[in-house]
């Protein structure tokens, strides 16, 4: 296998290349074989067991063959209510094999994966690195067929999408779905003119005027903008950095897809804003692996950046400073939207959160101090220096200034991106997203909050329904056992397995739902998972298992009678066990039933 | 050295700059629960047994520095119960058949469950399948036990540096793994060690057993933590 020795060769010996050497093991073979594991280890001074820790930790990675072609379809509870299941029935009918499975001609390989970001227009999935939307049973057979062929995916893509979609660097068939073009992020903007204005002035009134505008982070957390990069900069270190958060992985969230589409420049400038504000030389966008498609676009914004000045020595004409962006692939894996974890990740490692304090300003990228900031916040930074904070202020609400880029989804005639002023009812909200008639809205994905009708007068704003912005509608058909229990498969599936409570807990609270629905609970076992739910909240180590509990919390919370008519009221204990189920197997084998007077249930 | 002021439950504490709530605590003669905590090795706050509660947020006790007026709460019933509940919880997510454990009685995760005072858990069973790794010469990796709180990743490491054991996979899935081509170059002591850096029976040498009769070990005679309480010298 000289192959993989050049592959493993052409990486510095740092164990920081890591991912960056895994990736292209599993590009080249489509796995990752025991052999390069053994070839990377040794290029990295690391031992197997390590490699193969990060092998397994990410979602693309694999140590298994995972076929000549790979369909990853998206699991998101949109992309089941856009009709995943007859899609799904359809890529294995023609694969020839179950989903997890590879066919036996080692030509196709069909895996589920969460949310790609795609919520507005599901079901979708990517396809060696190529993302197919809209995806029908008819199309699903037409592209296994055409990859058995011989015909690539990128081949197969029929129409493209609007907007940096169509240009020859992304040729994707995503559309962008821009809906209220809002003044901020959407405003018209001269590109280089808010780096200009910082540049022509000191790093701490930079730092003044977003902490006047009373820019909060935009992933959701709300954390003060201006107070981070001042905490950033006040610390003494031989070099600090910008992280750009683009691992937006909440399902139902896709807006920072839409800005690293369309506005690529103005985010490179506010992470040069940035950068500038805090000291650093260097800035980092990780980038999500679902939106790899964009890499290349995004490389040449960059580029085009540097040839215009806004990158590299003397930015903006300004000789004291001197500031580059480089881009780090995530491998799928939602725990590393958590910054500590994406820090982890873009170091090389597994996405696993760190303990705070120290917290990623003092101790960071490198273990040096480091600003993380949403794509969104960093955008909109270099927005508010251009416009003013006073500009800036005038919109929103006191406490939640400026507007907020929601993505919508589910069950409303124009899903896609609004930038709407924060203190929008989710009322309000619906109209404009022709989603009237809802039975509940999820505000903030499956960690935020499911709201039902009586709470639709609530307002998008940090003091109320703060969120990252992904907004899922869902219609009176909707079964809201079934979204929480394709959330809880969520978090299940993403705990990154650190701590007790998130790794178990969410399994158990996962059970336990199961046997409401299933009609064997009683009031005691509500009263569990409530309990249950407290202590994983309480006791988790990160936002992950501090918020996973929430599906089942909050419509228990919202949709109380629900809940109360699963139950059986009055009876003590129901168990859970199954006993008929439990001897089936043997039943059958032995072609006898056992004799029972009576039935073990009822 | 600055000297810090805090409470636990009350009780007035000093730390120095920089210690932990644990390390602190036990410098003042409270026991404060852990389990993935061992001295020597970074914490890293996977069991979450040491949570405490702090101007009502809960915290790892392992982790967290102590500030100044810090008031730390470390005994209230709900949350030693919330404690209990971890305990349960890792008996349930693994395999625990203490009567058949070479480490029973000098097992960590049992002695908590006797001081937690547990008697059945409150959560069903997964009854997971989990492999045993017996192919390193010296020692094996009985997962059935394993509680992933990372000491063997920590603690373990070759002569050049590298990690010896290492979390693959992730969320439930998650186990530990031992690099066979460092396993085979560990000494005896280094086996020993390993062995006993687990605090359940995971990691057990081969060829050995039972050395010390059950009825003299470590939790035989007082249960766990009663040594931090008894320096205490109220």
């Amino acid at each position: 296998m000289a192959k993989a020795k050049d592959i493993v060769h052409r990486h510095p010996k740092d164990p920081a290349a890591l991912l960056d050497v895994v990736r292209d093991v599993q590009a080249a073979f489509g796995h990752v074989p025991d052999e390069a594991v053994a070839r990377i280890a040794a290029h990295l001074k690391l031992s197997e067991a390590e490699v193969r820790g990060a092998v397994t930790f990410y979602h693309f990675f694999s140590a298994d063959p995972r076929g000549a072609s790979t369909v990853y379809l998206n699991d998101s509870i949109t992309s089941r209510m856009k009709g995943r299941a007859a899609v799904a029935k359809a890529f294995e009918d023609e694969a020839g094999c179950a989903f997890g499975r590879v066919s036996g001609d080692g030509r196709i390989g069909l895996f589920p994966t969460s949310c790609i970001g795609m919520n507005d227009q599901e079901p979708s999935a990517i396809v060696d690195g190529v993302v197919f939307t809209r995806l029908t049973p008819e199309s699903a057979r037409a592209l296994v067929r055409g990859l058995r062929e011989g015909r690539p995916a990128a081949s197969q893509v029929a129409e493209l999408g609007d907007g940096a979609n169509q240009s020859e660097l992304v040729r994707a068939m995503v559309a962008n779905n821009i809906r209220e073009r809002g003044p901020v992020l959407f405003g018209a903007h001269e590109s280089g003119a808010a780096l200009r204005k910082a540049v022509g002035t000191t790093p701490e009134k930079v730092i003044e005027e977003i902490k006047r505008a009373g820019l909060l982070g935009r992933g959701g957390a709300g954390f003060p903008t201006g107070l981070k990069w001042e905490f950033c900069r006040r610390e003494k270190a031989v070099e600090r950095f910008v992280v750009c958060n683009a691992d937006e992985g909440e399902p139902g969230t896709f807006k920072d897809r839409v800005i690293l589409t369309e506005l690529p420049r103005l985010l490179f400038e506010g992470m040069a804003v940035a950068g500038y504000a805090v000291g650093a030389r260097t800035g980092v966008l990780y980038l999500r692996s679902e939106y790899a498609y964009l890499r290349a676009h995004l490389e040449a914004a960059l580029e085009a950046m540097r040839q215009d000045g806004l990158l590299g020595r003397a930015a903006a004409g300004s000789e004291g400073f001197s500031f580059d962006i480089v881009i780090k692939s995530g491998a799928g894996a939602y725990i590393c939207g958590e910054e500590s974890a994406l820090l982890e990740s873009a170091e090389g490692k597994r996405g696993e959160p760190r303990d705070r304090p120290p917290f990623p300003v003092s101790s960071g990228y490198r273990n040096l101090p480091t600003t993380v900031n949403n794509v969104e916040t960093l955008a909109t930074a270099a927005r508010i220096l251009v416009e003013g904070a006073a500009w800036f202020k005038a919109m929103g609400t006191p406490q939640s200034a400026g507007t907020k880029l929601l993505s919508v989804s589910g069950d409303c005639g124009r899903p896609g991106v609004y930038e709407v002023e924060y203190g929008l009812t989710l009322a309000a909200l619906l109209e404009m997203a022709g989603g009237a008639g809802a039975k509940a809205v999820q505000v903030g994905g499956p960690s935020g909050t499911c709201v039902a009708q009586d709470g639709f007068g609530r307002k998008i704003c940090f003091s109320d329904l703060a969120t990252g912005g992904s907004v899922i509608v869902f219609g009176p058909e909707r079964d809201i056992f079934e979204i929480v229990g394709n959330f809880m498969d969520f978090f299940v599936e993403e705990s990154c397995g650190w701590c007790v409570p998130c790794r178990a807990g969410n399994v158990l609270l996962k059970k336990k739902l199961e046997k409401v629905v299933r009609g064997l609970g009683t009031e005691a076992d509500l009263r569990d998972l409530e309990a249950w739910g407290k202590l994983v909240k309480a006791t988790s180590r990160c936002g992950l298992g501090q918020t996973s509990p929430n599906p089942i919390l909050t419509t228990m919370k919202s949709f109380p009678e629900l809940y109360a008519a699963k139950v059986r009221k009055g009876e003590d204990f129901v168990p859970e066990f199954d006993l008929e189920a439990a001897l089936r197997t043997g039943c059958e084998a032995a072609g006898r039933r056992p004799e029972c007077k009576e039935s073990l249930h009822e | 050295m600055s000297e810090i002021r805090f409470t636990i439950d009350g009780r007035p504490c000093v730390a120095r700059a920089g210690q932990t709530i644990v390390e602190a605590a036990k410098a003042n003669g409270v026991w404060i629960p852990v389990l993935c905590h061992y001295e020597g090795l970074k914490p890293v706050g996977s069991c979450r047994i040491c949570t405490v509660r702090v101007a009502g947020r809960y915290m790892a006790a392992c982790t967290q520095p102590v500030t100044e007026g810090m008031a730390v709460e470390n005994t209230a019933p709900d949350l030693e119960d919330m404690r209990k509940s971890l305990i349960e919880m890792l008996f349930v997510e693994g395999n625990h058949f203490c009567p058949s454990c070479e480490k029973s009685g000098n097992c960590e995760l049992q002695a908590l469950a006797y001081r937690y005072r547990m008697m059945v858990p409150r959560f069903p069973y997964l009854w997971p399948g989990r492999a045993l790794d017996a192919r390193a010469p010296r020692l094996m990796l009985e997962r059935n036990r394993c509680i992933q709180c990372l000491r063997c990743v920590r603690g373990i490491r070759a002569k050049d540096g590298r990690k010896v054991f290492a979390a693959v996979e992730r969320g439930p899935r998650v186990t530990i793994e031992i690099d066979q081509r460092l396993a085979a170059g560990l000494s005896d002591a280094e086996a020993r060690r390993a062995m006993d850096i687990c605090p359940v029976g995971a990691i057990l040498r081969k060829e050995t057993g039972f050395a010390v009769p059950i009825g003299k070990r470590k939790y035989d005679g007082a249960p766990i933590g009663s040594d931090v309480e008894k320096g205490a010298g109220r």
